[in-house]
């Protein structure tokens, strides 16, 4: 019999027949295209596809994905996740959450999932801003933050996600942001093909209450001198002439930016190891307005995932089991101390 | 056959009877949380099961792992009930008591019964324990055991003096004084240290001196026993086989039997089982003994907290297994959000509450009945779930079942109440014929052809089941309130209004399905009956059998179904004069019952950590029958 090739999905066949809500001008909106082009891109199949969220303004997005989806509660998506995918580890699972449902109701399931290395993709939204609440705080927002619920301005320390990411554990750390549909794209794809838990923080724009807040590395004017984009095996050169770099600071821990040109060639620069645990912690710390913001592809080791060792367990602690329910039952009741009464 | 036992009500039950020392005997050891007590217990309790007696057993443990040695906090104490008549109960007092410190005696002495037997560790009476325990003399020395008849031995010297060949330490010599002290237990109820002995050999097989030491220390416990010449006023208990029904048998704690029955369960689904829990007393042992099952494919999952045991049951589910967690009280009030979730996207899920005394942390180690409105009514929004409590640790197994029935049949979370004294008692099981377990399949859906999420089935109000993996089904659930029929999220006040209505109607509609509410003693109509929910089924029933052996008119009703209630319960309860609720809580069954069925019931609450006496039940039984 002939196999007819199925017609590759487009993007557009990802997207469900549900409208979209977000607030017009909304980051949202081009993760959510970044998402569906990805997996047309990779060729997902969408009843193997899972998208399981939290609570918030991002967690909205498995209604607008002609996949499987489960929009549950405040901070618990990598919980459910990791259930999902326990259950059947062939589904390809997407966690969608943002910066108050991923680091502040669920940081501990997110330090659990990253810890146990649940293959799944983790996508953090990060706007620095509670946005379905109204604008209040959120524990990624910066000290100093003037909202609702911190009118003379915030004084919590921020979370950083992708050190939060690395120090549990995660052998895939990444960042981009929202309108950086080029980069943004692969590095998704490049997230669903690792195994683990690959964590994404995506920098997301809030136009309502947080307007701007990452204008620095998403302007297109603004970015070339604000952000470095990660390459493997490449010098870390940015700048809008491709004029800077980091190296290691001479004589001391930790890196500078230098000018090249004037005896500092590009051979002096660091070369980015995404193995390097050292590194990619030191880089993903690195802000404005001394440094450049990462993005790329901060962290990557190939390992095993989770899910996997505990099927690998279950196949070497299996025994031959009755086929028959009853036959079974009945001898999981033998299996002890038992004796007659006659 | 003894004259005093009274006529059982079916031929094939056990009689009941009131003669101590002769139809039954209660034992208490009683020692430091470090003696060992708990495996005395257990392993007495085991060789008697083996004899062929009826029994049941109340473990009562300090919730510190080792609470400073020989404190009144650090006692440890394991009571059992063996009989040839039926057995429910610990007992409300021992015939014998084993105290190894002067603490255990004086936490427990209240409970041992005028002229029983007290069996002391002299070389634990010495000043330092008397003064932690508050003793201002030595109560061997003075007029204050009078009532008891006592024989104090030096167990922790003749111990040592019976393991000091096997060369082990003076520690590790000294922890076999159980075994000593079990040896001597097992000779006075004339039993062979062989099933004992058994045992150690199994436990202990990699640790040959430990195994040498503790063998040495039973059989001179034992050996003692047999060549000591004792006061002719310590005679022998001779507590003869128990006419059990003929089959197989295993000794059985409520926690094994539910792990059994969640696992039966999803054998009779036809599906995959994942429990998904955190630790905490007194629900973990059952994370255990469902560990200890992965060579049958059960997937354990110990999850970070509480919330994220049961959102994995979910996610678990949603994935098409059956997912169910498991805790006590402080933890299901931490997984009530989830809980939620599973109500308002119907999906199938296992909710298990060994409840435990409360509120907050409570008392871990204690048994209480206090979580029936926290299972009902626990939930923000209109939020029902089906909720069933098991009886004893035998009856565990069956609800443990019937809550995977009811889960995967009307996709639905389940809660499931046990408790601290039916998680740990232990009782002989007859082993049941699996083959009376009617498999109930689980199908999920596959067709594409008109599927809508929130489509039901006319009769049970389910949804399909449709699981991520299956082309055409791709569809989105969540929290939000959904749309009839489709599942899209609506603000629709008349659509939620009808969607709460159908979540209310399909709970409500699980009693078509339950069987008849009937008198588990006694007559359909009369004077009085007890109703009860739970573990205080074995206490009531025996009260409520010696009542009747007296004349009195009274029954027992016992609750499996809390939500939804059996139909037929209000007629039924209609038809006698009086009731009566006894509840290891303030009264929450009384005041459901009130509210649905519009009874007056009487009430009797204990909320000590500790469970019903006999005597107890039996006094609020006579006083109402006698008004």
């Amino acid at each position: 019999m002939n196999e007819i090739a199925p017609t590759p999905l487009k993007p557009k066949d990802f997207a469900s027949d549900q409208e979209v809500r977000w607030c017009p001008g909304c980051g949202d909106y081009a993760i959510l295209k970044a998402i569906q082009k990805t997996l047309a891109d990779i060729g997902a199949e969408p009843e193997n596809t899972v998208f399981i969220s939290g609570i918030g303004c991002s967690s909205r997005l498995p209604y607008y994905m002609a996949t499987y989806g489960f929009h549950t509660i405040h901070g618990r998506a990598p919980a459910i996740a990791t259930g999902t995918k326990l259950a059947n580890p062939e589904l390809d699972v997407w966690v969608i959450t943002g910066d108050g449902d991923g680091f502040s109701i669920g940081g501990n399931h997110m330090l659990h999932v990253l810890r146990r290395d649940v293959d799944m993709q983790i996508l953090v939204f990060n706007n620095e801003v509670y946005g379905l609440t109204k604008g209040q705080a959120s524990p990624t927002s910066r000290v100093g933050m003037r909202s609702p619920s911190t009118p003379l301005g915030s004084l919590d320390g921020p979370v950083n996600p992708c050190v939060f990411a690395l120090a549990a554990g995660a052998r895939f750390v990444a960042r981009s942001a929202d309108t950086l549909q080029k980069q943004l794209s692969p590095l998704l794809a490049e997230a669903q093909a690792h195994k683990g838990a690959s964590f994404v923080e995506i920098l997301q724009n809030c136009i309502i209450y947080n307007d701007g807040v990452f204008n620095e590395v998403t302007d297109k004017k603004t970015a070339p001198e604000h952000t470095l984009i990660l390459e493997h095996g490449a010098p870390m050169v940015f700048g809008a002439e491709r004029e800077k770099g980091l190296r290691v600071k001479p004589g001391g821990f930790g890196v500078e930016v230098v000018t090249l040109g004037d005896g500092i060639a590009e051979s002096d620069l660091l070369v980015h190891d995404e193995t390097n645990l050292d590194l990619a912690n030191h880089l993903a710390r690195l802000t404005g307005p001394d440094f450049p913001t990462v993005l790329g592809v901060l962290y990557r080791v190939p390992g095993e995932s989770y899910e996997a060792r505990v099927h690998e367990q279950l196949d070497a602690a299996r025994t031959e089991v009755e086929a028959d329910p009853h036959a079974d039952i009945d001898a999981l009741l033998h299996d002890g101390p038992v004796w007659r009464i006659d | 056959m003894n004259e005093h036992v009274a006529t059982a009500p079916a031929d094939d039950e056990l009689e009941v009877s009131l003669v101590p020392e002769a139809d039954f005997a209660r034992v208490r050891f009683a020692g430091d949380s470090g003696d060992g007590i708990q495996l005395t217990g257990t392993r007495f309790a085991a060789s008697a099961a083996r004899f062929g007696n009826d029994l049941a057993t109340f473990p009562d443990y300090p919730a510190e792992i080792r609470a400073p040695q020989g404190t009144l906090y650090g006692v440890s104490a394991y009571s059992l009930n063996i009989g040839r008549t039926e057995v429910l109960t610990f007992g409300d007092v021992s015939d014998v008591l084993v105290a190894l410190n002067p603490a255990a005696l004086k936490t427990n002495l209240a409970d041992l019964k005028d002229g029983g037997l007290l069996i002391v560790d002299e070389s634990a009476f010495i000043d330092r324990n008397l003064a932690k325990a508050g003793y201002e003399a030595n109560p061997l020395q003075d007029d204050s055991l009078g009532r008891y008849r006592v024989l104090p031995i030096d167990i922790t010297t003749r111990t040592l003096d019976a393991v000091a060949e096997t060369g082990l330490g003076r520690k590790d010599a000294t922890r076999c004084k159980n075994m000593w002290t079990l040896g001597l237990v097992l000779w006075l109820f004339e039993r062979d240290t062989d099933a004992v002995a058994d045992w150690l050999q199994r436990k202990f097989y990699k640790t040959p001196e430990v195994l040498a030491a503790n063998l040495a220390a039973l059989k001179a416990g034992h050996a003692w026993g047999e060549t000591a010449e004792l006061p002719p006023e310590m005679r022998r208990y001779h507590i003869p086989k128990a006419k059990l029904k003929t089959g197989e048998y295993r000794t059985v704690t409520g926690n094994e039997t539910l792990a059994w029955g969640l696992y039966a369960g999803a054998r009779l689904a036809g599906l995959d089982l994942f429990f998904g829990s955190y630790p905490i007393t007194p629900a973990s042992p059952l994370l255990h003994a469902l560990s200890r099952m992965k060579n049958r494919g059960v997937i354990t999952f110990q999850a970070e907290d509480e919330i994220a045991a049961v959102c994995s049951a979910i996610g678990a589910s949603y994935a098409g297994s059956l997912g169910v967690t498991a805790s006590a009280g402080p933890g299901i009030a931490l997984k009530t959000e989830a809980i939620g979730l599973a109500i308002s996207t119907e999906l199938p899920l296992v909710v298990v509450d060994v409840q435990r005394g409360g509120p907050s942390t409570g008392l871990p180690t204690k048994t209480e009945q206090s979580d029936l409105f926290q299972a009902v009514y626990g939930r923000n929004g209109d939020a029902p779930v089906p909720v069933i409590a098991a009886s004893r640790s035998s009856d565990c197994f069956d609800c443990a079942i019937e809550a995977v029935k009811i889960a995967t049949r009307y996709m639905t979370p389940v809660m499931l109440l046990s408790d601290g004294y039916i998680a740990n008692s232990a009782e002989p099981w007859p082993l049941p014929d699996p083959s009376k377990f009617a498999p109930f399949p689980v199908s999920f859906r596959t067709d594409a052809d008109g599927f809508e999420p929130f489509a039901r089935d006319p009769e049970t109000l389910a949804r399909a089941w449709a699981v991520p993996g299956t082309p055409g089904l791709e569809h989105r659930i969540g929290g939000l309130e959904k749309a009839d029929i489709t599942g899209n999220v609506s603000y629709d006040p008349d659509n939620h209004e009808h969607m709460t209505r159908l979540r209310v109607d399909k709970i409500r509609g699980i009693a078509d399905a339950l069987p008849e509410q009937r008198p588990e003693v006694g007559k359909p109509h009369g004077r009085l009956a007890v109703v009860g929910w739970g573990s205080t089924w074995g206490a009531t029933r025996v009260a409520v059998r010696r009542a009747m052996a007296e004349g009195i008119d009274v029954a027992q009703i016992h609750l499996r179904h809390i939500w939804p209630l059996p139909k037929n319960l209000g007629d039924l309860l209609g038809a006698y004069d009086k009731i009566l609720i006894p509840e290891l809580n303030t009264g929450q069954l009384a005041a459901l019952l009130r509210a649905e069925l519009g009874i007056r019931p009487h009430t009797l609450n204990k909320v000590k950590g500790q469970p019903f006496k006999v005597s107890e039940i039996g006094a609020a039984i006579r006083e109402l029958a006698a008004d």
